[in-house]
């Protein structure tokens, strides 16, 4: 129990020491990872969306699924489950997603920016610890997206397979994907620390079951601390590392890929974490589990780079100017929505007994 | 009487969440969970011996029944 722990704690620290190496060696700053701007740049990277600035194919993400599949496989731990509401899924995830380019941010990136002292990320913590708490209002009431079966293999090995394809086509260095020329996807470390930063984050994050969202959840429902001691390992190592190499500059205005509208931080966190407590965990766990044979995990990730897709081909993500008042308006639609879901949800369950729960004589 | 909780093909935090409604009921006696992720196992287990109550842990093919007991 305590070695687990003790794991989800390296888990934290490794993501916050590479993250602040990420960044020393291109990446853009206080952005070592991000699951949302890193799907995003991937989305563009494939064409989904036309914001020239932001399309990379981030090798970070290639080697998170790859690593986690790797981990899962050798483990045994590798299973392909799903069918619990994958429809639901994709949709929460394209609505936080929304929520998340409008803070301009994952949970791991809200922390990393923190970490160089971008007092906006309070703000937008803030926002996603209360979206926690209305997903935890939700699941008490006895929301649930269902039960997955066990699928036949192949369902399992797609995503995995379709992401060691794209690392072999990156690799190759062929020009096959969109790439920016400037903005932060024209800014990347080499891809080969790139992708081995995604390996080694994969593998201890898949052994660790490392949650940002877990973290805040647990310790919420359960005063569990478990998870969370990777939350502020990841911070205070980012810190260190982060003053270290001078990268940390306290302050509200000027910071990078980032804009100082609290409001609107605070909404866009509160949406996405309000969409992916009811996932079942944060972005980059998703990645973890889709990566170990869940297969609504990778609806989960489809839905994400959809969502990315939609906010940057109608301009509702925000940028270092501000959010656009479509992005705002997408906001509050979405909170309709995932606020409509989750209540729907929990009376659904609640009337049918919810599920699981039986005695037996 | 015998409880017994499948939180089979559920996703954290369900398991836990139906573990913990079973067991703050119950001032002793035992409990069966079903769960079939190990992440699952992990966090059942977890929150068990965190309330007081041992744990045991049998594999059953891709699946894990935790016999708790206090």
């Amino acid at each position: 129990m305590q070695n687990k722990r003790l794991l989800v704690g390296v888990t934290g620290g490794v993501t916050g020491l590479l993250a602040v190496l990420l960044v020393k060696y291109g990446n853009p700053p206080n952005m070592g990872y991000c699951i949302a701007c890193f799907l995003r740049d991937i989305s563009g990277g494939l064409g989904f969306h036309k914001a020239a600035p932001v399309q990379y194919v981030r090798p970070e993400i290639l080697g998170m699924v790859t690593g986690a599949f790797v981990a899962a496989a050798l483990t045994r731990e590798y299973r392909a489950v799903g069918g619990s509401s994958p429809l639901v899924r994709f949709f929460l995830a394209f609505t936080a997603m929304i929520g998340m380019l409008v803070f301009l941010g994952c949970p791991v990136r809200a922390v990393l920016r923190l970490a160089g002292g971008d007092w906006n990320a309070i703000v937008g913590i803030v926002g996603l610890v209360v979206g926690v708490g209305v997903g935890i209002y939700f699941l008490n009431r006895g929301f649930s997206l269902g039960r997955a079966s066990v699928q036949h293999n192949i369902n399992g090995y797609i995503f995995p397979g379709l992401t060691i394809i794209l690392t072999g086509l990156v690799l190759s260095g062929v020009p096959v994907f969109y790439a920016s020329t400037e903005g932060p996807g024209a800014m990347h470390a080499p891809v080969f620390l790139s992708l081995g930063a995604g390996v080694v984050v994969g593998v201890l994050a898949q052994r660790s079951r490392f949650c940002m969202i877990g973290g805040i959840r647990d310790f919420i429902l359960f005063k569990d601390l478990h998870l969370l001691t990777g939350f502020f390992a990841l911070l205070v190592v980012a810190f260190a590392g982060n003053l270290v190499t001078g990268a940390f500059n306290p302050g509200f205005t000027g910071q990078p890929v980032a804009h100082s509208d609290g409001l609107w931080n605070f909404l866009g966190m509160a949406l996405g974490g309000t969409a992916v407590t009811l996932l079942g965990g944060c972005p980059l766990r998703q990645l973890i589990a889709a990566g170990e044979g869940n297969t609504d995990c990778v609806i989960t990730v489809l839905g994400f780079v959809a969502g990315a897709a939609f906010a940057h081909n109608f301009g509702l993500a925000a940028s270092p100017q501000g959010v656009p008042v479509a992005g705002q308006w997408a906001v509050v639609a979405g909170l309709v929505f995932v606020l409509g879901i989750g209540l729907w949800g929990a009376k659904q369950f609640a009337a049918t007994g919810g599920v699981g729960l039986e005695q037996h004589h | 009487m015998n409880n017994i909780i499948d939180a089979r093909g559920l996703l954290c935090p369900e398991p836990v969440l139906l573990t913990k409604r079973a067991i703050d009921n119950l001032p002793g006696g035992s409990v069966q969970v079903l769960v079939d992720n190990p992440a699952a196992r992990e966090n059942v287990t977890r929150l068990c011996v965190n309330k007081g109550w041992n744990v045991k842990v049998e594999q059953r093919g891709s699946e894990y029944v935790l016999q708790i007991t206090r």
